[in-house]
């Protein structure tokens, strides 16, 4: 392997609940404007795994997380850093699109707003819409309910609040599972083109998903003791063609999970 | 990249942090003062009436002289008055709770009960003393009584019962009821069997808040035209009464500083029989919850 | 599934079915009696305000008691301008809101938002006490506590005084308030607080710009039935307010209230069937309508308004 320009990585990450464990020991390296997908059985921690890179465990009271994140070659659980400029510098989609009660145009402005923005907000508000491939359906009712949307728009309207900010990593927690076949087909295509710009890391328990959009794949599973743990990382095509660990093999073929 | 330039975000920054600890600051404040207020109130009257409680006090009728007077009859009068208001409420309460959601759910009439029962929990309480006095008093002819007095409370709290105990009902897994009907159980059979008796905790929550709540109400009793100097105990259900509200209400209207430390014994006596109440129906719902988990 | 219990039993009319069904309807009757006597009790109340101040109407001119500000009916040369109560009523009302607004707000988006639910499940509990405190106790605390501090910091505070009853009034609906905000605030789906977070919020951002607009219907409905409450509270403002019905907005001065004028007829001698007694038909009918018009109002902000997540 070359050497790679990584924006995130892990370092013996382990997340606890109370004392229980949920995913142990994550050594993971993520590149730097690519796709990486995390996939695995349900309850083998994707998605705690994920929130770690944005510290939204942090938002649990009993969650605890041992190991570093290294965000830039800069530990994400540092004594002094501040978790909300984490979240600002890494945006978040999450499994059921969440827009705010608010209007269409209020739900793109709202991380701008709070975190200080100056300039044009309508500006904002209409790059972000034309990147999340919203904006020729919206554009007319800017001022209407997010919640009058469809499923597929809303999620598009939350990656589009999400891209207003400019974050440099987008971290996506099943963006599509609540969507059908062709809103899903949608943001796909839109994953591919931010990924020029952005770091994208897509939880999925949808393998060819993974395979179809992804640069890099992590492959997580869970066994009796209820732990998750990486079983194997690397290229997509390479985990999908020719995995080298059995188990892997056995998951992509559809053995179990 | 950032859309945001960096000096901005950390001036917005050290604002945004400096609010936030604010406003954490100011809820906390409101719930300091909320509970700081509830502590004053509970304090000041314990100093102000717990030494003037003694035996002589819970047996003795009211008096012009401050010293000498007692809650014997206000005691009584509550007791008489709550039970006959709680039987009321229970019985009118838990049998239309059963006819909205076991006999007549998701009906038109049910519908619009449910909304008048709702209205029915928001009509000042006074105006209840008023429908007891022209209906219970007049009408029906029961005069100022323990049985109009019970009787505009039972109506009074009606709604509390019918709330509660609606609630209590729906919470009946419908697999239960299913289960009975497929024996061949008639209607009343499934719900004497399997819905009252799973019901039952959640009833008896609402009995108790609800006679805990007659037993506090001053107004309509007032309204009503119950008596506020007695210096006897009611005799039968169609004597004239009164109930420790109002005799506290009576004590604090009155400018010697005896009479206030007796009204001031008379509330703690009042929020400690509240307090046993409310105790009780802790305890009555934990042992439910237990038998059935456990 | 709509079984009607009144349709008569299938199959043929045997004896033995009888037996079994007679029973099951008489029930069935005694439950739909009991249930409707709930509306009953409206419809008595309604008949009963209603026959009494139509009575009264024909005595005193409704334009007079709607419009007027001088209420003196007890006395000799009679006035009936019930401005003079209402203005009693609004003033306590608005004060008692201007304390439990504010704390039972705060109050609930700390017990929502930032208590640890250890935290939570004692202070809830602990704030619902002053839900269950007799209101007589209130008053007592009015006006023998609060007052005499009040006249402590002003000398120009009377004895009886609007402020001091709303102070206290306010803090007996502060429960209200907060239960019902902090029940319509954890119905807010955690997937929108997540979302905020995301975005890089602060707690207080959540909680302000996301959590309370998308709880504000049920906001808005507790504050609606808080006010309502407030408006129909007798004991406190009976005992500490004072019953001199001054058209004043003044909280220093003496004043009465809608409810306290009912109570204060009541222990009176006032003749029944005299003009004076009617008047408390009056006042309790415009009493109950305003009451019923905000409960209506609150249910249905809470129907209208309710935003459907998901």
């Amino acid at each position: 392997m070359q050497e790679m320009d990584y924006i995130l990585q892990t370092r013996g990450l382990s997340v606890y609940y109370d004392t229980k464990k949920v995913v142990t020991d994550v050594n993971l390296d993520v590149a730097r404007n690519r796709i990486t997908a995390i996939i695995g059985p349900s309850g083998c921690g994707k998605s705690t795994l994920l929130r770690c890179f944005n510290r939204m465990n942090d938002l649990i009271p009993t969650a605890r997380v041992e190991g570093q994140v290294l965000f830039d070659g800069r530990d994400l659980y540092g004594p002094d850093i501040d978790p909300t400029e984490i979240r600002y510098l890494i945006g978040m989609v999450f499994q059921r699109p969440n827009p705010f009660p608010k209007s269409i145009y209020d739900n793109v402005a709202f991380g701008p707003r709070i975190n200080g923005f100056k300039g044009d907000m309508e500006e904002v508000v209409e790059r972000s819409l034309r990147r999340a491939a919203l904006w020729d359906e919206v554009k007319d009712r800017l001022k209407a309910s997010a919640l009058a949307l469809s499923g597929g728009q809303q999620q598009r309207l939350c990656i589009a609040r999400a891209l207003a900010v400019e974050p440099s990593v987008i971290l996506m927690d099943e963006p599509c599972s609540a969507l059908d076949p062709i809103a899903t087909l949608a943001i796909e295509e839109l994953m591919r083109e931010l990924s020029e710009d952005y770091s994208i890391i897509i939880v999925t328990h949808n393998m060819q998903q993974a395979a179809r959009v992804s640069n890099y794949t992590a492959f997580l599973m869970v066994e009796e003791s209820r732990v998750g743990f990486l079983v194997e990382f690397g290229e997509s095509r390479r985990i999908f063609t020719n995995p080298v660990d059995e188990r892997t093999e056995a998951y992509i073929t559809g053995r179990f999970g | 990249m950032a859309v945001i330039s960096r000096s901005d975000f950390e001036r917005v920054r050290g604002r945004r942090r400096w609010m936030g600890r604010a406003f954490h600051a100011l809820c906390l404040l409101s719930v300091a003062i909320a509970l700081g207020m509830l502590a004053v109130l509970l304090v000041y009257l314990l100093v102000q009436g717990v030494t003037r409680i003694d035996w002589s006090f819970l047996t003795s009728f009211p008096s012009r002289h401050p010293e000498q007077a007692g809650i014997k009859a206000a005691i009584v009068g509550s007791v008489y008055v709550v039970i006959i208001a709680g039987v009321v409420a229970f019985t009118l309460g838990v049998a239309s709770a059963l006819y909205l959601e076991e006999y007549a759910a998701r009906s038109k009439f049910a519908r619009i009960a449910k909304i008048n029962i709702a209205n029915l929990a928001g009509v000042p309480s006074i105006v209840y003393g008023i429908l007891g006095l022209e209906i219970f008093v007049r009408t029906m002819g029961l005069g100022k009584s323990v049985l109009a007095g019970g009787f505009t409370l039972g109506l009074l709290v009606l709604p509390i019962i019918i709330v509660a105990a609606s609630e209590a009902i729906r919470a009946v897994p419908p697999s239960l009821r299913e289960g009975a009907y497929a024996l061949g159980a008639t209607r009343w059979q499934v719900v004497w069997n399997m819905v009252i008796p799973q019901a039952f905790p959640g009833i008896m929550t609402g009995v108790i808040l609800a006679v805990s709540r007659a037993m506090g109400e001053t107004a309509p009793l007032i309204a009503m035209g119950a008596l506020t100097f007695v210096p006897f105990t009611p005799t039968s259900p169609l004597s004239r009464f009164t109930v420790l509200p109002i005799q506290i209400f009576n004590w604090t209207s009155r400018p010697q500083q005896g009479f206030q430390e007796a009204a001031a014994a008379g509330i703690i006596v009042l929020l400690v029989i509240l307090l046993f109440m409310n105790a009780g129906a802790v305890i009555l719902r934990s042992r439910f919850q237990n038998k059935w988990e456990g | 599934m709509a079984r009607n219990v009144l349709s008569p039993p299938l199959g043929k009319g045997s004896k033995a079915k009888w037996r079994k069904m007679l029973p099951e309807r008489a029930i069935a009757v005694f439950l739909f009696l009991c249930s409707f006597l709930s509306i009953l009790t409206t419809v008595g109340i309604v008949a009963v305000l209603l026959f009494e101040a139509i009575s009264f109407f024909t005595e005193v001119s409704f334009l007079e008691f709607i419009t007027g500000t001088r209420w003196t009916p007890l006395f000799s040369s009679k006035q009936f301008g019930v401005l003079a109560l209402v203005a009693g009523t609004t003033l306590t009302a608005v004060l008692a809101m201007m304390v439990a607004l504010p704390l039972g707000l705060l109050s609930a988006i700390y017990l929502s938002e930032y208590a640890p639910s250890r935290v939570r499940n004692t202070v809830k509990p602990i704030l619902e006490i002053l839900a269950g405190i007799p209101t007589v106790v209130y008053g007592y605390f009015a006006l023998l506590f609060v007052t005499p501090l009040l006249r402590g910091i002003s000398e120009d505070i009377s004895v009886f005084n609007a402020l001091s009853a709303a102070i206290v009034m306010g803090l007996m609906i502060l429960p209200m308030v907060s239960s019902l905000s902090e029940d319509a605030m954890r119905a807010v789906p955690r997937t929108l607080r997540e979302g905020a977070y995301a975005l890089g919020s602060t707690k207080l951002e959540v909680s302000t710009l996301v959590v309370v607009p998308a709880a504000l219907s049920g906001i808005v409905s507790a504050f609606i039935l808080a006010v309502s409450r407030a408006i129909g509270e007798t004991m406190i403002v009976t005992i500490a307010a004072g019953q001199n019905p001054n058209f004043t907005l003044n909280p220093f001065v003496p004043i009465e209230t809608m409810t306290a004028y009912i109570v204060q007829v009541s222990m009176g001698d006032t003749p029944a069937g005299s003009i004076e007694f009617k008047t408390i038909f009056a006042v309790a009918l415009l009493l109950f309508a305003i009451t019923l018009v905000m409960n209506l109002l609150s249910q249905y902000v809470v129907s209208r308004f309710r935003e459907e997540y998901e």
